[in-house]
């Protein structure tokens, strides 16, 4: 009672003036959306011939950024948390969590421009709007990860959404990306609108956006209003919409089919894990009084994506249509470790999803590797015969896939063991079943992308390798994937850390 | 014990040799493969040679894990890369370790494409393989029982015949589905004992509900595998679509590893449930044998003949096992290093002939015995072991498993021995339409007799194979107190 007395009265103090604490614990977001103001005038006054300036200048506020987090750290470190956590209010938290969260995404987003260094040229459609967007997507991604209070969590995720938006539709003389864009919009648009409304209920009747207060609101009560349970179902379709779980995931093969493909390799990674971890906060923090009725929810979503995502993607033969997927399916697999929560089950979803997108950043890289005079390939036959002309690709991309299918030794194997893990021991057993069975039909289509590389006679030549920016998120995704299949255990310290400093 | 980690040497030996090869050895045509092929098989010696070390220094009288080597791999959850061999798996590298060189051997003849790739393949392999047997962290052993897969899956579908996409896939996923619900039931072990180290678990440590359970998860990976009857249908199709090189190893060491796990976790680690289920399995492995061996008759084609006689020599063991005897384990074992060799053998045998006439049609051979006199001789031996005649191998370990069944029910051996008079049928029956009548057809007649280098190949074997059947106590001892541990176990678990 008295820590949420204490943050309230933080709240008014911070509502007067701005608190120099907050602005040192918010300065990694500050610096890109710094960051984001200068190139968007470079791009505006300079236009096309800056896109390469720009980009350099994203990926050096994203060092920066992930440099101030790290400082962030030691200081937390070293000032033995008597550090605040929370900045404005409590609309926004620095926890272990979010911090780890964040890291993830900047090096995704970084990974997703490099990408990109060469892909719109050769199209012709380069826009220095590209690296910007990007930028405000982080931004806004970043938000979302330490948004604390519903307020701060529509701000992030609009900001976020926008740019994505407008990123799914970049290549405008491209009918499939307009109608990607506009599709993503559209529904993007009513799953906001259901976001809002479910706030709103809940607002009205709890009387409160903080989710300390939530959930002290919520606890308290012996049932459940239907009006608390009714928000809180939109805001998870929502939540489930961003994450595109089953039966919202709708948008997911198209958008992903229609956008160029470095903008889905960017929708693949972190958006997706912003989405997640704001999934995260919303049910292990104001909805922990509540955990019967959502459960049930997230159960259904979880299930229908596992077991959608396997089967659905057997029948697709266009690789980013399959990777698609792919995505749905692992986000049924990420949220068993929400059911489970506690300790365990986040530190089982930081886990898996690091591993999860270094699988499909280097999945989509390979994809920018299949060109043919000039055009870019993406359907599951334009990778055959691929282990002839490029060895190491193919190899690198076994690899990935592998370990997407979670096939040990490889590191996806640790993600799904953890997650089920933690499933068995807090008695969600049926849920780990269906789970490793369902994996064992995914495993049909990874296997079936190797197949491909392997087995199938190469139909005509590839266009050389692109440039050193997809071989390098190519090369990097696949050793770090072997990496921590032999050294796993930095990466489970880290995750526990961050779970640790998100539950307390 | 010695400081040097032998067991991780003789586990990543060929995979240094793997990785040599990747590294060095520019993938091309012709010259560059033999390159690949050179260090292979040295790599696969120099495995040999330090699990022949192994061998040597292991201490048959302590019935313990040797040569343990211990390091914490992922502290916050308590797994640890363990290793350690008692007298069984000691048995179970030796035949990786044997077998694996003289699958390169086989594979320079026959494998002409992408031959760099194809060494790396079957050196990974044998590496994945060895590791599995060595493992006692249940995390690595799983590691290592899956890592077989994936070599395997490209070993059947980049180098095999027509239908080879079909087999590999229907090989994977069988298996993937078996061995997901071991991992199930492997995180339950481990939660409820807290720890992943397999010592710990042995000698019945769980409940008989949860332990039922556990079993039949496991069973569903082992049945698998090994395979048993309703289980087996993979095998037939990765068998005949496999190129003989992956032929060799499949039935000689990845059949075995089915056999292993049942020996390990099963009857070590959850002796009561085995107590309740060795009826069913009893039953299984007899209509497998009988099943089994009557589908070989009827077959047309020469590997998948020699395919369903591992399902049924592979049914021995497994009636061995469940037995619960003395003379049932020490069967089981035997019929397992017999079986590794010869069923190998007769992969080779298959082998040579479809290098050089390109087909596995029965039919399109016949009077070989004429032109081939050596290859013949050594295709008469090998199938006189295959059907368990008294010198070779086959007949020691097949007899013992009958005994072992005969102490439970005589009806259960008078079933069994069906099997041995089929496979008596089956192999003969194969070796007339191969070897005998007149040398009509042309091709067949311009078939050059074996070459010193599968006469190198199939020697080892031949020495083995005699060896076990004239002195089975050369292995025997080794493997004995160890077996006699695990049959103490099971049988100090009182009848239901």
């Amino acid at each position: 009672m008295r820590k949420v007395w204490k943050r309230r009265w933080g709240k008014f103090r911070g509502l007067g003036m701005i608190n120099p604490q907050s602005l040192l614990i918010t300065l990694p977001e500050i610096e890109i959306a710094v960051f984001g103001l200068i190139t968007l005038l470079a791009a505006a006054f300079c236009g096309a011939r800056v896109t390469r300036h720009i980009g350099v200048l994203a990926i050096i506020s994203f060092a920066l950024a992930g440099f101030t987090l790290f400082c962030h750290l030691r200081l937390h470190f070293l000032l033995n948390g008597r550090l605040p956590v929370f900045a404005f209010g409590t609309q926004f938290v620095d926890d272990g969590f979010a911090r780890f969260v964040k890291a993830i995404i900047l090096v995704a987003s970084s990974l997703s421009l490099l990408l990109s260094w060469s892909y719109f040229e050769k199209d012709g459609s380069e826009r220095p709007e590209y690296p910007v967007l990007i930028l405000f997507a982080t931004l806004g991604m970043m938000l979302m990860a330490s948004a604390c209070d519903m307020l701060s969590l529509y701000v992030g995720l609009e900001l976020q959404s926008l740019a994505l938006y407008v990123l799914a539709a970049f290549r405008r003389d491209d009918a499939r990306s307009s109608e990607a864009g506009v599709k993503y919009f559209v529904l993007g648009a009513l799953s906001s609108g259901i976001l809002l409304y479910g706030i709103s209920l809940l607002y009205g009747f709890a009387g409160t956006t903080d989710f300390a207060s939530l959930s002290f609101a919520l606890r308290g009560q012996v049932q459940a209003t239907p009006g608390i349970v009714v928000g809180m179902v939109f805001v998870c379709a929502a939540l489930a919409f961003k994450v595109s779980g089953a039966p919202f995931h709708m948008w997911t093969p198209d958008v992903y089919e229609g956008s160029p493909t470095p903008v889905t390799a960017f929708f693949a990674s972190a958006p997706k894990l912003a989405a997640l971890a704001l999934f995260t906060r919303f049910v292990l923090e104001p909805m922990s009084g509540l955990t019967a009725q959502g459960h049930q929810a997230i159960l259904f979503i979880s299930v229908a994506s596992m077991l959608w995502g396997a089967f659905a993607g057997v029948a697709q033969t266009d690789l980013k249509r399959l990777l698609a997927y792919s995505s749905i399916a692992n986000v049924g697999y990420l949220l068993i470790g929400l059911l489970v929560g506690g300790k365990t089950g986040v530190q089982a979803i930081l886990i898996y999803f690091t591993i999860y997108a270094l699988g499909t950043l280097g999945a989509f890289a390979v994809i920018l590797c299949l060109r043919r005079g000039g055009k870019a390939a993406s359907s599951l036959a334009d990778l055959s015969g691929l282990s002839r002309t490029h060895p190491l690709v193919s190899l690198a991309m076994s690899v990935l896939m592998f370990s997407l299918a979670g096939i040990p030794p490889l590191a996806g194997f640790f993600g799904k063991y953890f997650l089920f893990l933690a499933a068995v021991q807090t008695g969600w057993l049926p849920l780990a079943i269906i789970g490793v069975l369902s994996s064992v039909v995914t495993a049909y289509y990874y296997l079936r992308i190797v197949k491909v590389m392997y087995v199938d006679e190469s139909a005509s030549p590839l266009d050389p390798l692109p440039d050193w920016g997809v071989r390098f998120v190519l090369g990097l995704s696949s050793l770090a994937v072997v990496g921590i299949t032999l050294m796993p255990s930095p990466l489970v310290d880290e995750a526990l850390r961050a779970a640790r400093g998100f539950l307390g | 014990m010695s400081d040097f980690p032998l067991l991780s040497a003789v586990t990543f030996a060929p995979l240094l040799g793997a990785v040599f090869i990747f590294l060095f050895v520019k993938g091309g045509q012709d010259k560059k493969g033999k390159h690949a092929q050179r260090i292979a098989f040295l790599a696969s010696l120099a495995t040999l040679a330090l699990s022949f070390l192994m061998l040597n220094r292991f201490n048959p009288a302590d019935t313990g894990f040797q040569f343990v080597e211990r390091f914490v791999w992922i502290p916050s959850f308590n797994i640890a890369y363990i290793k350690g061999v008692d007298g069984i798996s000691v048995w179970f590298v030796m035949i990786a370790a044997i077998l694996t060189p003289l699958s390169i051997l086989s594979a320079m003849g026959s494998v002409k494409t992408r031959v760099k790739e194809f060494m790396i393949a079957i050196l990974v392999l044998e590496s994945m393989m060895i590791g599995m047997f060595t493992s006692l962290d249940f995390i690595l052993f799983y590691v290592f029982f899956e890592g077989v897969l994936l070599p395997m899956f490209l070993i059947i579908g980049v180098w095999g015949g027509e239908k080879r996409v079909y087999a590999a896939y229907k090989f994977f996923l069988y298996t993937f589905l078996g061995s997901v619900l071991m991992l199930i039931a492997i995180i339950a072990m481990a939660l409820h004992l807290g720890t992943t180290d397999m010592t710990a678990m042995m000698g019945g440590k769980f409940p008989k509900e949860m332990a039922v359970w556990l079993w039949l998860a496991f069973f569903a990976s082992f049945a698998v595998k090994t395979p048993m009857w309703p289980f087996h249908t993979w095998l037939p199709y990765a068998h005949v679509e496999a190129p003989t090189a992956g032929s060799v190893i499949l039935a000689g060491v990845l059949l075995k590893m089915g056999a292993y796990g049942f020996i390990r976790i099963c009857i070590q680690m959850l002796p009561e449930a085995s107590r309740h289920f060795a009826p069913m399995m009893i039953g299984l492995s007899l209509v497998g044998i009988v099943y089994a061996s009557l589908v070989a008759l009827a077959q047309t084609d020469m590997k998948k003949l020699i395919a369903y006689s591992s399902v049924a020599h592979m049914g021995y063991v497994t009636l061995g096992i469940f037995s619960f005897t003395r003379q049932g384990f020490d069967g089981a074992m035997l019929v397992v290093l017999s079986h590794s060799f010869v069923a190998a053998a007769t992969f080779l045998c298959v082998g040579v002939a479809y290098d050089r006439l390109h087909t596995r049609e029965i039919s399109r051979y016949g009077g070989m015995a004429t032109n081939m006199p050596r290859y013949a001789l050594v295709f008469m031996l090998f199938t006189l072991a295959s059907i368990g005649l008294p010198g070779t191998s086959g007949f020691v370990g097949e007899f013992l498993s009958l005994q072992g069944a005969y102490l439970v029910n005589g009806w259960f051996a008078a079933l069994a021995v069906l099997g041995m008079i089929l496979g008596a049928a089956y192999m003969l029956w194969l070796y007339r339409r191969l070897f005998y009548g007149e040398l009509i057809k042309e091709d067949v007649r311009r078939m050059p007799d074996l070459n010193k280098r599968e006469l190198a190949m199939f020697a080892p074997l031949l020495a083995l194979v005699l060896w076990i059947g004239i002195y089975p106590a050369t292995f025997r001892n080794v493997y004995a107190q160890s077996l006699e541990k695990a049959l103490g176990e099971i049988q100090g678990v009182g009848h239901d």
